[in-house]
């Protein structure tokens, strides 16, 4: 007994770290799924905070790009005003629109942290559970697509960017509507992803738009960005090509979340389905 | 003592702060990330007990991993380079010839000796954090081109900080 107690005390560095080694890596392996992190994450009150105060400073650094985006996404709607269209017929004032019931609203948030360097990349927003949002909805800005929320907190939410190695999202080509996948792509680079498993009928030509297709969390044609090289490598047997992101994802500033109101209905549908 | 306890205090501050809010942001060419937060362990005096050095690891790796969002990554990470820290200690350094509370820094102990200490010690943590969470061999290649990458990224950093607070007359 007392040559072990002398062999311990001899040996306590490396029985000291096998103890603060194991309970890390416990932590790692269990938490990292994010359901459970509650408290070690930028969603909690502290680092939240911290993130929010130092991202007010920064805004004020990029002031001038983000009201260049925001004067052009302006300018982009306007365009769909309906006193942006000369009528010419009559009739239109008299039909009463019955045929359209709004399906996506989208809720505005500011990014308070965000990183594009990482193997998984995670976006931390300033609105939460008391702002509507939720768990699995689709995250935009007025450029692109920009991922999905996985957890969320009463005043903040994390998103997963685009920029993730567990992030996949149906999409397809503008042109021709042939559908595939779309990943990030193995290089990290925060400006490339890869579009796979298009059947091999398609004709996808160079600097085509790939938007996200009707069977995604997103709105049907929200842009991904064009193709930039034919002949990638990886990805499944089918066409796969490298897709030049549309979002600078190093400059985002302010994103929508996408609330669908028929998702619930859909999803609920589906799950009777199954059974 | 009581001076050797503010100054790693503040320091530990000091270098979250700048890792979190500045070094985060910065990437070059898609491949070298710093962690210079690590200096922290690198620093503490050589008299540290190893169960106050293996906490304060810990610790500090929790702290990384709140603002990253990587529970238990950092701090694995950490563990490992307090261990390390150890064995490179106990190899090179004769523990009887100083006399108050010494720290291995730059201007105690001499740029070749610090010099190896702070390569060996982010070459080890930055191949660990790296392959952890990456966690798969297809990607080994891109993994081994960030870990050198980022190590000279840091060991530079961490050289322009200790020639920052060089003081001359610490050097025996």
């Amino acid at each position: 007994m007392r040559n072990l107690l002398a062999f311990i005390t001899r040996y306590n560095a490396f029985f000291l770290f096998l103890i603060f080694e194991i309970s890390s890596l416990i932590i790692y392996v269990k938490y990292n799924s994010f359901q459970k992190a509650t408290f070690i994450n930028s969603a909690a009150e502290v680092t939240g905070n911290m993130y929010a105060q130092v991202s007010k400073l920064n805004n004020y650094l990029s002031l001038k790009e983000t009201n260049d985006s925001l004067a052009l996404e302006n300018a982009r709607l306007r365009n769909q005003l309906k006193s942006s269209f000369f009528i010419d017929t009559l009739s239109k004032h008299k039909v009463t629109d019955t045929i359209y019931k709004q399906q996506y609203e989208y809720i505005e948030a500011k990014v308070i942290k965000n990183s594009f360097n990482l193997r998984n990349n995670y976006i931390t927003i300033n609105m939460g559970s008391n702002a509507g949002i939720e768990k699995g909805k689709g995250v935009i800005c007025n450029t692109g697509v920009v991922g999905k929320v996985i957890f969320v907190s009463p005043h903040y939410a994390i998103v997963q960017s685009l920029l993730n190695k567990d992030t996949q999202i149906s999409a397809m080509l503008a042109d021709t509507k042939d559908k595939g996948s779309f990943r990030w792509g193995d290089n990290l680079d925060p400006h490339i992803g890869l579009l796979y498993d298009v059947s091999n009928n398609a004709q996808p030509k160079l600097g085509e738009l790939v938007i996200t297709s009707d069977l995604s969390l997103f709105p049907t044609g929200i842009p991904i960005g064009r193709i930039s090289n034919l002949h990638a490598k990886g990805g499944g047997f089918f066409l796969n090509m490298d897709v030049k992101l549309s979002v600078d994802f190093s400059k985002l500033q302010y994103v929508y979340v996408v609330d669908n109101k028929f998702a619930k209905e859909q999803l609920g549908l589906e799950a009777q389905q199954k059974n | 003592m009581g001076r050797t306890i503010i100054v790693n205090v503040l320091r530990f501050f000091v270098l979250v702060f700048i890792q979190v809010f500045l070094l985060k942001n910065i990437t070059l060419y898609n491949f070298s990330t710093p962690y210079l937060y690590i200096l922290f362990i690198l620093l503490l005096p050589f008299e540290t007990p190893n169960l106050l050095l293996f906490a304060l690891a810990f610790i500090l790796g929790l702290t990384i991993d709140a603002f990253y969002d990587t529970p238990g990554l950092h701090t694995a990470a950490c563990v490992l380079l307090a261990f390390v820290r150890i064995l490179f200690i106990s190899i090179t350094v004769q523990k009887d010839g100083f006399d108050n509370e010494p720290e291995p820094t730059l201007s105690m102990m001499g740029f070749r000796w610090f010099l190896t200490y702070a390569v060996v010690l982010t070459l080890i943590h930055h191949f660990f954090l790296f392959n952890l969470e990456v966690f798969r061999f297809s990607e080994i290649q891109y993994t081994i081109t960030r870990v050198v990458l980022s190590s000279l990224f840091t060991v530079f950093l961490m050289l322009i900080s200790g020639l920052l607070f060089y003081r001359i007359k610490e050097r025996k």
